[in-house]
Formats: structure tokens, C-alpha cells, sequence
């Protein structure tokens, strides 16, 4: 089974000094060039997906300071503003729950889906700190199991609203004048802990209908709050641990998490974070990271700091290195693929595209999908679409006609398109009123609905 | 660049939007959702070389007697969402859109407008709307707690802390220089302290201050406090279209409150919400808004109007018939909910009706049609850029935000045909002349409104 490999774009890489390299783009990490030539790369050599890191930490002054980068841009901008130049890949914004409105988030990630068609995935993320609360001023920060249950509402919501809308609730009937069916849109009448939401959404449903969630599983003291919530909600789990044995104990947690909520294991993708620095010999690649330790060591500084993400797998070595620790995480099934994370950008994305994925090609790893029937959205590349439909078992639609579309996100996961919950849960009551084949209709046909959303009368 | 001879004309395209002006009964309507027509809409435009497009937001669908308005467009994409997307298909087109100021809080709305800002390289800009009802604030943690009377209290108070977080990285913090390995260097992000009625936001801004700036900043508001609110801090006026001697008093109006505010009268544009029907022929082009007006008045939506001014169940009455006999229920005027209502005397606006009904023998249908607005300009292409133009000349106005009845062909033919006519009477650009939203609204004005200041502008309620 090739492995699901992703890439985490991160200002000018994950590595504070990484701006400093010769081929850094430092001056452009605030404008569309910089993201889209990134987005571009990725997007030939047909990665997954991409996550673009966020978070409203602010930037702080004093020691140290100077030298880091500073400053970031909104990530569902950015996913939004590469979304038009690219044509495959996944895109899946971070956007975090804790001080923002999920109604907001939930029309956000499903219009990334309508101007991606089909890409879109979120990455929600809470805020910890008092730094970020303070910037809000309506709560102060709260603990890990707050903040999770906080999350799983957001998220709750967030996918209600997404399925408030029935494919094909518009009709535009000219004989009765309506533009929409009623019947097919849904309050969603959410009242939780933390806030209530009445619904519908003023989006339709969009082409995944429900977007990917990628959420994080780290080994830390937030374990125990997050998993319960991945269990529910998570298709993908990004893991941090240190090594292949670590990650491997975290995924078959996450596995009992997803199974303990009543769903299938399998239809779940447990990604390890691997932090990459590439060069031709190990050597060089340890000279050039000895590089960046040293112009942040001269200011005293700690990467753990900076970062606030929990210690990692680390290749700085070559492709062939990284290679390897890939191929012995799926053959030994530690987990169901990678969330590659250069330390430095651009750099370090050619070097997955150019060094590491033909390397995995030659061991039968990774195929770009080049086996010649036609190409699509003009890249001229045709699509390698989800590896293996995991998910049959649990959902017996199985059948999407993925063929005949540009692959969504989840296509590559092998999800199909899910049911809609009111059609699903209410259809009984629906029949009750009125409409009743139109909404059985809905309920049994979503994996073929076409991606269109608006079904013309 | 040198000063045009003449004034300019300043247009916006306005996509259309989800209440009965926008046809979808036509057989050339097409999707309000797909990218695809955001994409269509966005290259007419730009290719019409408009000043910026301009999304509005409705953030809880409208509810009729209690259930959703289902006779007209429904539905909307996230406003920072497509513009993002759409400044990756244009290049010099402005991008606009209502961003409401009670369902958000200043440091999001901050971050998402200096992001879309530097995503489109200068093209952002932001009507100001801020809500009080209660009816939208169920889909929010916030809910509706503002009274009406707060309204510009919070979207003064909201403006101020934005600016402030805008103006708190220096233009030139982002050093990135190498040789030093200083990226920002220390004290060139001020750490922002905000204290007020509405909001506390303590810390530092994590966005590099845009090119523009600031956004392009849009109002709309008619009442007095809006006006003053305008005045004080807008860089264009989202107003309604009405009579030239209307027109030349509001603009002369808010023109004049601006000196208080140290401005120049040019640095706001007063751009009125505008229709507009096209012919080959006058009698075509009125033929032609006739037959807009009944697909924008069907029989059900005729019924739907009556009842708003009825406050009662209607559905009974048919629409090619004569009005009701029963008399409107003035307890009842809320029938329509997440809009906005026209009409406050609801029985004299009834008893008025019945008269026009009965002296012209109007059915409700003919008699809605006959009561909604007429588009604004119809004509031939020449004769809509002599209305156009002689509205901005007289200072009735700066240009246009024009609201095309179609999705998503509907400015195309303007483009081409309404277009050309503007510029040969040297009233519209003929290129780009700068990059940025900015550029296109001041440019060739005073130097003052080039740039918007630099400097933090003082916080009155500081802690």
C-alpha cells in the first residue's frame, strides 16, 4: 500500500532561521508569489496534501526575537488564494475553534471546497494561551480538556451546518416560484456547552459535503482530551512522536478511540510528522541544519519555544534516509503515511519533489499516477486517486464514481461523499409532510450526486 | 500622472445578490454558488476595468411568515473566501465585501483583511455593516445582544482597534536582511492596548502591515449618526440612488461634514446603488426592463410584498386578482425577518395601494410591479453613460456600485457596450493607470488621499 504523504508549509520552513539560507524567499513570505510557486510544486509532483500551519500566537519582543521570523498570514486565505492555480492537490488550511465563530468557520472551509472543487480540508486547532485569549478579550485561557470539548462542539456544528443544506435543495421551480425546497434545509437547533447555533448555514452543500478533518493526536498531556474527539470526528490523524515505535502505539490508541466511537479503523489515516532537511550527503545536510542552530543559538534561543509543537521524527540526512524511515512506517504499518515538514522552504520542498518521491517510485511506494489516460485540469497528469477504498466497509456507497470527476481530498482517502444527517436521521419525519421520495431520494443517492449544486428544474 | 481634465466616473460591480432583483427564472441565469461565476463576474469586471467587485453578506437565511423566503435566490459563499480565490484569477480588480461588525470580533477581521490585503497585492476593501437583531445572532456565540442605539458605537469602536492593530507593525518592520539576520527588529511591532465599551484586545498584531494599509473602507447608513460616522472615516459611501437633486444633496451633505474631520471632500467617493437595463432602441431598452421587472415580480413574490405591507396570511388571494378586502395588521409587521424593511406606516402604504389599484384597475400582481423601483437606467449604451456620466458631473455622485439582475452574465454586456461610451466622453479610464484599490478610487486626486495615514490614530478610550 503506497503511504499518504503530505506537506506542511510553515513561513520560510519550520526552522526559525531557515529565511536566512541563500535560496530563502524571506522578503515574500507575505505576498500570493511566494504561496502559490510553493502550492505549484507541490501540486506537480502530486502530494496529497498540504497544510498550511496557523494560530494567533502573537509576536513577541525581547532577546532572541529578532532573528526568528515574525508574522503570519491568515491559512484559509492562503489555501483560498492557491486554490484557483492548483488542480489536485489537497488543501487543508489550520483554523483554530477556541475564539472564533463556527458558523463563520463552517461556510469558510465549504466555500475552500467550492473554489477548490472538492479539495478542501480543515485542520481545526485550539488556542491555549493567555497571550491569545487576551487578544479577544471575551475568556481567559482555559485547560486542554476544556478547550477539546470546546472543539468537538465547534466541529459539531461545523459539520451540521455543512449537511443543513441537501444536495439538490435548489430547484428553481418556475411553475410554484420557488428557487429552493424548503424541505431540504435544516435548522440545526445546536445547543452545547459552550454556544448554540440555530442554522442553516448560508452555504450549500459542497462538493465533499464534508471536507476532510485532519486533526492531532500528540502523545502529550493533551491526549486523553483530544482523543475522544478524533475518535468521532478525525478521517486524519497527524501524530508527533519520535520514533517509529512511539507512532506506531499512538495510532493503535487512535484506532481504539475510532472504534470505541462506533466507527471503522480503517476508514482513518494515522501520519506521522517527519521534520525534513534534505541534502546530496548527510554530512551536508548536518552542516547546513548546524548552520541554522548556530545563528539561533548566538541569540540563546530554543526551537521548542518557538515552535510549541511537541519533539518529532527528524530526517536531516538524504532523500534515500528519509526513504527508508517511510517505507519502514508502512511496511511495518507503524502508520498510514507522513506529514513531511521541511525545516526550510523552498528548499526543502524540491527536495521532497525531485529526491524523495522518485526515490519511493523505484521502491514501489509512490506513483505519480503517470500510466497514461489523459490528464486532468491541465497539468496533463492524470490522477492517482485514493489508494485503496479503506472505507468500504463502512460505507457501502462505496462505488463514487470518482472516475468521471476531478478527485476530491477525499477521493484520495478513499471516503466516499457521506450521507447526509437530516436526510438520513429525519427522513421519516420528512415523509410525514410531504416530499417523501424526493428526500429518500437524497438519502440513498449522495455518492452519486453530481458536483453541481444546483440541480436546474 | 497627471490630473484628468474631466471628473471621473467610479464603478463597482456588485454581484448579484440573494433578494428578488437577481433573476433566476431566466433561462441565462446561472449558479450563485459556483466558483466558476464568481470567476465569470470577476473578469467582466475587471475587463470593464471597474474599480472593484463587491460581495454582500446575509449571515441567516430570511425567513417569510415563519418559514425560509423560498421565492428568491438563496444561499451564499463566505465573503474573505472567494475574494481570496478571486485575486488569484484577477490582477488589478478590487476586491470588496460586507463584513458585519457585530458577528465578528477586530482581531480576526484585522488579520483576514491585511491577509487578503497582501494576498491581492493592495485590492482589499470592507463595507462596515454592524447588525443589532437577534434573529441573525442565534447562528452566533455573541447572539444579538447590541441595541440599536450601539450600533456605531461598535462599529466606531471596531474600526478604531482594527487601525490600531493595521498601524502597529511599522511600514518597513520586515527587514529580512540577511547580513544582520535581523528579520523584524525589536520595537517595530507595538504591542496594542485597547479598552473599551466593546472590546478588550491586549497584544501584538501577527500581520505585517498591507499595502494598502488599510482596506478601502465602505459605509453605507443614512440616519445622521451614519452620515457623521461616514464623513469622519470612509473611503466611499455605499449609498441609494435616487432623484439628481437628491443626490447632489446628500453628496453635498456628507462632502461638507468631512472638513470637521480634517478630510477632503475628495477623499470619499460617493458611489449610490444603481440597476441598469440596456436596449438597442429606447423603446426596446424600456420594453426589455418591463419584462425584467415581471420575472423579478412573479405571482408568488407579488403575494410575498403584499403580505409584508398586510402583516397577514395572503396566500389564499390570487395574484392576477384584486387586492384583498381585508385590511393590513399594523401588530404584524415583522412578517419578513433577515431583510431589510422598506416601510413603517404599513396602513397608509395599504389604503395608498388600494387607491392606485382601483383608479388604474391593477391586479396585486400589476400592482407590485408597478410599485417597485424602476432600474435606475434604461436606455441605449449612449444614452445610460449620459445618465451616468451627467449624475457624476453634477455631483450627484463619483460613479456607481451597479447591481446587474443576472448571474453571472449580467455586466457583460454594460462591458462591452456601456463601457466604450464612457470612455469616449472621457469620463472613465481607459487602463489601470496604478495596482492597488487605492490607486484606482484616488489616484489622479489630491496626493493626501494617495495614502491613508500612517500614524496610529488616537485611542480615546486607552486603558
Amino acid at each position: 500500500m503506497n503511504p499518504y504523504l503530505g506537506v506542511e508549509l510553515d513561513g520560510a520552513g519550520r526552522h526559525p532561521a531557515a529565511w536566512r539560507l541563500p535560496d530563502a524567499r524571506p522578503s515574500e513570505l507575505f505576498g500570493a508569489g511566494y504561496w502559490t510557486d510553493l502550492a505549484r510544486t507541490a501540486d506537480a509532483a502530486g502530494l496529497d496534501f498540504l497544510v498550511f500551519a496557523d494560530s494567533f500566537a502573537p509576536p513577541v519582543d525581547g532577546p532572541g526575537q529578532t532573528g526568528i521570523v515574525r508574522g503570519r498570514l491568515d491559512a484559509v486565505a492562503i489555501a483560498a488564494r492557491v486554490a484557483p492555480v492548483t488542480s489536485t492537490i489537497g488543501l487543508v488550511p489550520t483554523a483554530t475553534v477556541t475564539h472564533t465563530e463556527p458558523f463563520h468557520l463552517s461556510k469558510a472551509i465549504a466555500t475552500l471546497d467550492f473554489v477548490s472543487l472538492g479539495r478542501a480540508g480543515w485542520q481545526p486547532s485550539v488556542s491555549s494561551t493567555q497571550a491569545e485569549a487576551d487578544l479577544f478579550g471575551r475568556k481567559d485561557a482555559a485547560p486542554a480538556a476544556v478547550l477539546w470539548r470546546e472543539l468537538a462542539e465547534a466541529v459539531e456544528v461545523a459539520v451540521r451546518l455543512w449537511d443543513s443544506w441537501e444536495d439538490g435543495a435548489v430547484i428553481r421551480d418556475v411553475a410554484t416560484g420557488r428557487y429552493v425546497d424548503r424541505e431540504k434545509l435544516h435548522y440545526i437547533d445546536f445547543t452545547g456547552e459552550f454556544f448554540s447555533v440555530k442554522g442553516p448555514s448560508i452555504t450549500p452543500r459542497s462538493p465533499q459535503a464534508h471536507p476532510p478533518l485532519v486533526l492531532r493526536c500528540d502523545g502529550t498531556a493533551d491526549e486523553p482530551a483530544a482523543l475522544p474527539v478524533i475518535g468521532r470526528w478525525a478521517q486524519v490523524v497527524r501524530v508527533a512522536a519520535p520514533d517509529l515505535a512511539t507512532a506506531a502505539e499512538v495510532r493503535a490508541r487512535v484506532r481504539g478511540a475510532v472504534a470505541e466511537a462506533g466507527r471503522e479503523p480503517d476508514s482513518v489515516a494515522v501520519l506521522l510528522d517527519v521534520e525534513t532537511l534534505l541534502a546530496d550527503s548527510a554530512d551536508e545536510a548536518q552542516r547546513v541544519l548546524g548552520q541554522l542552530d548556530g545563528w539561533v543559538d548566538g541569540e540563546r534561543f530554543a526551537l521548542p519555544t518557538y515552535t510549541q509543537r511537541p519533539p518529532t521524527a527528524q530526517v536531516v540526512g538524504t532523500a534515500a534516509g528519509l526513504a527508508d524511515l517511510i517505507e519502514d512506517a508502512v511496511r511495518g504499518r507503524a502508520v498510514d503515511g507522513v506529514t513531511l515538514i521541511p525545516l526550510a522552504l523552498p528548499s526543502g520542498l524540491r527536495a521532497i519533489t525531485d529526491g524523495l518521491l522518485p526515490l519511493l517510485g523505484e521502491r514501489g511506494l509512490w506513483s505519480d499516477g503517470d500510466d497514461g489516460d489523459g490528464g486532468v485540469g491541465g497539468v496533463g497528469r492524470p490522477l492517482r486517486i485514493g489508494r485503496q477504498s479503506k472505507a468500504a466497509a463502512e460505507h457501502p456507497v462505496a462505488e463514487h464514481p470518482v472516475a468521471e470527476h476531478p478527485a476530491t481530498l477525499r477521493d484520495r482517502f478513499g471516503l466516499p461523499r457521506p450521507a447526509n444527517y437530516f436526510a438520513t436521521n429525519y427522513a421519516a419525519t420528512n415523509c410525514a409532510a410531504t416530499n417523501c421520495a424526493a428526500t429518500n431520494y437524497a438519502a440513498t443517492n449522495y455518492s452519486a450526486a453530481n458536483h453541481s449544486t444546483e440541480a436546474r428544474a | 500622472m497627471s490630473r484628468p481634465r474631466k471628473k471621473q466616473v467610479h464603478l463597482a460591480a456588485h454581484f448579484p445578490g440573494v433578494n428578488n432583483t437577481t433573476v433566476w427564472s431566466d433561462p441565462a441565469s446561472g449558479s450563485q454558488i459556483d466558483f466558476a461565476s464568481f470567476v465569470h463576474f470577476a473578469h467582466t469586471a475587471e475587463r470593464g476595468l471597474f474599480d472593484f467587485l463587491f460581495l454582500a453578506e446575509g449571515l441567516r437565511l430570511r425567513e417569510h411568515r415563519g418559514r425560509i423566503h423560498d421565492l428568491d435566490v438563496v444561499g451564499r459563499p463566505d465573503t474573505f473566501t472567494v475574494l481570496n480565490a478571486l485575486a488569484a484569477v484577477t490582477t488589478h480588480l478590487g476586491l470588496g465585501g460586507t463584513i458585519n461588525t457585530t458577528f465578528n470580533e477586530p482581531y480576526e477581521i484585522a488579520k483576514q483583511f491585511a491577509s487578503l490585503d497582501h494576498l491581492s497585492g493592495g485590492r482589499a476593501a470592507w463595507n462596515l455593516v454592524t447588525s443589532s437583531d437577534s434573529f441573525t445572532g442565534e447562528n452566533f456565540r455573541r447572539g444579538g445582544f447590541l441595541r440599536p442605539e450601539q450600533r456605531y458605537d461598535r462599529a466606531a469602536e471596531i474600526l478604531q482597534v482594527t487601525k490600531r492593530l493595521w498601524d502597529s507593525w511599522t511600514p518597513d518592520a520586515v527587514r529580512a536582511d540577511r547580513v544582520s539576520g535581523v528579520f523584524v527588529p525589536d520595537g517595530a511591532i507595538e504591542a496594542v492596548h485597547h479598552h473599551g465599551e466593546q472590546f478588550d484586545v491586549h497584544g501584538r498584531f501577527g500581520t505585517p502591515r498591507s499595502p494598502q494599509g488599510y482596506p478601502v473602507l465602505l459605509q453605507s447608513g443614512d440616519s445622521d449618526p451614519g452620515r457623521e460616522f461616514g464623513a469622519a472615516t470612509a473611503d466611499a459611501i455605499f449609498s441609494r440612488h435616487g432623484t439628481l437633486e437628491a443626490g447632489q444633496a446628500f453628496f453635498a451633505d456628507l462632502k461638507g461634514r468631512m472638513p470637521r474631520y480634517g478630510r477632503h471632500p475628495d477623499d470619499l467617493k460617493i458611489l449610490p446603488a444603481a440597476t441598469f437595463v440596456l436596449g438597442d432602441t429606447p423603446a426596446d431598452a424600456e420594453e426589455r426592463a418591463a419584462q425584467v421587472r415581471r420575472q423579478q415580480v412573479g405571482p408568488q413574490t407579488a403575494i410575498a410584498f403584499l403580505e409584508q405591507v398586510w402583516g397577514r396570511d395572503l396566500s389564499a388571494y390570487d395574484p392576477d386578482g384584486p387586492l384583498p378586502d381585508v385590511d393590513p395588521d399594523p401588530e404584524n409587521v415583522s412578517i419578513t425577518r433577515g431583510r431589510v424593511r422598506h416601510e413603517r406606516d404599513t396602513v397608509a402604504l395599504a389604503r395608498q395601494w388600494r387607491e392606485l389599484a382601483e383608479s388604474r384597475n391593477l391586479s396585486i400582481r400589476e400592482l407590485i410591479i408597478e410599485t417597485s423601483a424602476r432600474q435606475s437606467f434604461i436606455g441605449t449604451p449612449a444614452q445610460v453613460a449620459e445618465q451616468i456620466d451627467s449624475y457624476v458631473q453634477a455631483d450627484a455622485s463619483d460613479g456607481f456600485i451597479l447591481v446587474p439582475h443576472l448571474t453571472p452574465g449580467g455586466l457583460d454586456e454594460f462591458v462591452a457596450k456601456v463601457i466604450p461610451e464612457l470612455q469616449d466622453r472621457g469620463s472613465f479610464r481607459t487602463n489601470y493607470a496604478g495596482s492597488t484599490l487605492r490607486d484606482h478610487l484616488f489616484q489622479g486626486d489630491t496626493p493626501a488621499s494617495r495614502d491613508r495615514p500612517r500614524e496610529p490614530i488616537p485611542a480615546s478610550r486607552d486603558s
